[in-house]
């Protein structure tokens, strides 16, 4: 067993990953890290180190995902996929309460207890996915409303995070500063150290109870200054990758003045609304309630999920659809997503994750949309049309 | 081709300002410049400062409100040698509708502020200008009012 | 957050699409403040918001003013007294009545605002001499369209009452116009007189006009907006207007914070 002090960094080799996932299971957590299935990195339940993605990575470009070997034993050596964690802290779909009509003529409801694991460790959270939960920390438990199944899970989730190692061809986290190096909000963060054949893990505590954790492992004590030294070469390796950019100067009070921007026309010829990057977007929290019944009528229930602003549905009211044009719903997902959300939340919604140009079927890429509307700004300011 | 034409000649050959003396158009020019709009641009927007009007050399404009929920609807329609805007020509000097492109437009456009101390002080200008919009506008009312009278039987919902 | 079961104790048909109910549920009283909505349930069918349009001095019942215009709203109509209607609320902002205090009041309401109006109006009655000069100008469609015409009538004891038709046959004796035409051509300065507006939309916003050029500042007219709506607690996200939750941040705006946008097309 170690002795360490909070923040210290230390080295791990993978048998200790092993250990750790142990541990954890024996402290309550229910693991949850990523997994191969159909072709993809997900985020599922784990049992143990050997369902990781050893060995495989993630290429990535607008519009493509695919998965391939890397030549290595990595355990994360990929980016990021489709799925994020508000999977499981924001249920995709769930049945809120049951109801029954009683004798009298009235009606009776009980709210949905939970059967789901509540206690989640989740494995391999990236520093964009990091500011991801807390933005939707935001949403769900610090506004008037407190979502209380979101709130219950998050009071005791154990985060292991991990640091980059390499970009995605779609990331963009140095434009938001998100990342690529965790800095705060996790228990352990670890950076996998891949050198040839040297391969071993860097890891630090940022909680008391993830130091508790760390010091059930049995740790080799190496100089500080060495350890501090692989993980900056890490980051700076990743940071160096990045290869798409956001200007996000006065970017709310830009994207406020240009809902009338021409540019928003040529999103009408390519998005088709079909609303995948709010499914794959870590932050995007829109949801729909619907209310459901027997052929009685005397039993319904109520059933919340995952919704996108994309829809129709999503803004009618009585006579039509506020936002019937694609243009204009496209407009209001990234203005809110980089604009409003600023107002709402106190942060910006997007953390360059990079997962809307990946899963846009027809690669429409907000980095380059966000320099598109910049320019059409500027051309029209200066008389042209 | 187009052929630069003066902005003198070109309000001489609209139907509206024909009748105007020499001068008067002059007076008229020195207010004014040509200007082109593309399909769905707005040469007014409805709320803000109503500061010109237009004299439509080609193109159509829709005059139309919005609504949330639905499309916008068009109460009345302006084509070529029509003229849009007039608001200007009073106080509270602030556009009630939206004047939208139907194709693309090229017109005359007047500055209500550069105009209105010139009508001030040219009294017969201004009779002249105003006789003239006053007849357009006579016949707008009388025909927003029949379209009003919603004579055609069971109507859409409408608001 | 379930519905509560409100057992109908009335049902008024007052236009030939727009019904009042009045709900109680176990003589619990049902607080709220003027402006406020509520989140009304079909069991099995759907949920609505509807604006509160009952008295706030009379606790013990709950008034909606509902128009048939969708599913939710037809299953709504088909009740009958005795029957339960789930209620969630109340949700929103208010009429700011306490701003209003010794100010003038003027009041314009289009067609089916009259509704959400008046509980404000019921409150003002109550608390008269709070306030200067109340005036309450309404337009509706057509003399058939008038919301609680022997109300209006009682109202124009205590304040001045004006009504306007879009159009009328031989027998109406009332103005026919906009509602607008009837505003007096200068009033108070921005600081002695505020203005509650609220009706379709596009009424709200030549009325917010018509009164800023008569001198009001837009920080002294305030106008009730109106979204898809679903959750009531700012977490669905469709009521957002802008950066507006319209749950949570309204349905009360004053315009000068909702002025631009309006301007702007299905946003």
């Amino acid at each position: 067993m170690s002795q360490l002090n909070l923040l210290q960094k230390t080295r791990i080799d993978r048998s200790q990953i092993d250990t750790l996932f142990l541990s954890l299971k024996r402290h309550g957590y229910s693991l949850v890290g990523p997994k191969i299935s159909e072709g993809a990195i997900i985020y599922d339940f784990l049992d143990s180190i050997t369902q990781l993605p050893i060995g495989w990575t993630d290429e990535q470009e607008a519009g493509t995902y695919r998965i391939k070997q890397r030549g290595d034993q990595a355990l994360f050596g990929y980016n990021l996929g489709p799925h994020s964690w508000k999977k499981f802290l924001f249920s995709p779909r769930k049945r809120i309460w049951q109801g029954q009509k009683t004798s009298e003529g009235g009606f009776r409801t009980q709210q949905e207890a939970s059967t789901q694991p509540q206690r989640f460790a989740f494995i391999g959270v990236r520093a964009c996915e990091l500011h991801a939960i807390h933005i939707q920390d935001q949403v769900f438990m610090n506004k008037q409303y407190q979502d209380a199944e979101y709130l219950h899970k998050r009071t005791d989730n154990f985060i292991v995070a991990v640091n980059c190692g390499q970009a995605g061809k779609t990331c963009f986290c140095t434009s938001l500063n998100t990342g690529p190096k965790v800095n705060e909000g996790y228990d352990l963060a670890l950076t996998e150290i891949i050198d040839g054949d040297v391969h071993y893990f860097v890891v630090e505590s940022g909680s008391e109870r993830g130091l508790e954790v760390l010091n059930e492992l049995p740790c080799q004590s190496v100089s500080n200054s060495d350890l501090e030294e692989a993980v900056d070469k890490c980051i700076e390796k990743a940071t160096g990758q990045m290869s798409r950019a956001i200007d996000t100067t006065d970017i709310k009070a830009f994207l406020y003045r240009n809902y009338d921007n021409k540019r928003w026309r040529e999103l009408e010829k390519k998005c088709l609304t079909c609303a995948n990057c709010t499914m794959v977007c870590p932050t995007c929290f829109c949801s729909k309630i619907e209310d459901t019944t027997d052929l009685t009528g005397n039993y319904a229930e109520r059933w919340q999920s995952w919704d996108s602003c994309f829809t129709m549905d999503f803004s009618y009211i009585h006579g039509g659809s506020i936002r019937a044009s694609t243009q204009s719903r496209y407009r209001q997902w990234l203005v809110h997503k980089l604009g409003s959300w600023i107002d709402q939340f106190g942060t910006s919604g997007c953390v360059g994750c990079g997962r809307c140009i990946t899963w846009c079927p027809v690669g429409i890429d907000l980095t380059e949309e966000i320099a598109a509307l910049r320019q059409a700004e500027r051309e029209t300011k200066n008389g042209g049309s | 081709m187009v052929e630069a034409k003066s902005i003198e000649s070109l309000l001489r050959e609209s139907p509206f300002f024909q009748s105007f003396q020499d001068d008067h158009i002059s007076l008229l020019a020195k207010c004014s410049e040509v200007v082109h709009f593309n399909q769905n641009e707005l040469l007014l927007t409805e709320g803000e400062s109503a500061d010109c009007f237009y004299l439509i050399l080609n193109g159509s404009v829709a005059i139309e409100s919005h609504f949330p929920g639905r499309e916008a609807l068009v109460v009345s329609k302006v084509a070529t040698h029509g003229i849009v805007g007039f608001s200007w020509l009073f106080p509270p000097y602030r556009n009630q509708f939206d004047a939208r492109a139907v194709t693309s437009v090229l017109a005359v456009k007047l500055s209500g502020s550069c105009l209105l101390p010139v009508i001030e002080s040219n009294h017969e200008l201004g009779y002249h200008l105003l006789r003239g919009f006053s007849a357009i506008m006579l016949q707008r009312m009388q025909a927003a009012r029949r379209q009003m009278l919603d004579i055609f039987g069971q109507s859409k919902k409408t608001i | 957050m379930e519905p509560i079961p409100f057992r109908i104790l009335s049902v008024k048909q007052e236009l030939h699409d727009c019904f009042t109910l009045t709900l109680a549920c176990d003589q619990i009283p049902f607080h709220f403040v003027p402006g406020q909505f509520n989140m009304l349930y079909v069991f099995g069918h759907g949920e609505v918001p509807i604006s509160i349009s009952g008295n706030p001095n009379q606790p013990e019942l709950l008034v909606h003013t509902i128009r048939n215009v969708g599913s939710v709203t037809a299953a709504l109509q088909q009740l009958k007294k005795g029957d339960f209607v789930g209620v969630r609320g109340p949700f929103g902002n208010q009429w700011p009545l306490s701003e209003a205090k010794g100010k003038e009041i003027v009041i314009l309401a289009g067609g089916l605002g009259l509704a959400p109006l008046r509980p404000t109006i019921y409150r003002i009655l109550e608390y008269r001499d709070h306030y200067k000069k109340i005036t309450l100008l309404y337009g509706a469609r057509n003399p058939d369209a008038v919301l609680f015409s022997d109300e209006l009538g009682q109202w124009a004891h205590q304040i001045e009452v004006e009504l306007t038709v879009d159009s009328a046959g031989a027998e109406w004796l009332g103005h026919v116009g906009v509602v607008t035409d009837m505003l007096q051509q200068q009033m108070g300065s921005s600081t002695n007189t505020i203005a509650f507006v609220c009706g379709p939309e596009i009424m709200m916003r030549f009325s917010a006009y018509a009164l800023m050029d008569r001198g009001l500042s837009a920080d002294q007219i305030y106008i009730s907006m109106e979204r898809n709506m679903k959750c009531a607690v700012g977490i669905c996200g469709r009521c957002q207007f802008g950066p507006y939750f319209i749950c949570q941040d309204g349905p009360i705006f004053s315009f000068d914070k909702v002025e631009q946008l309006l301007k702007i097309r299905e946003v």
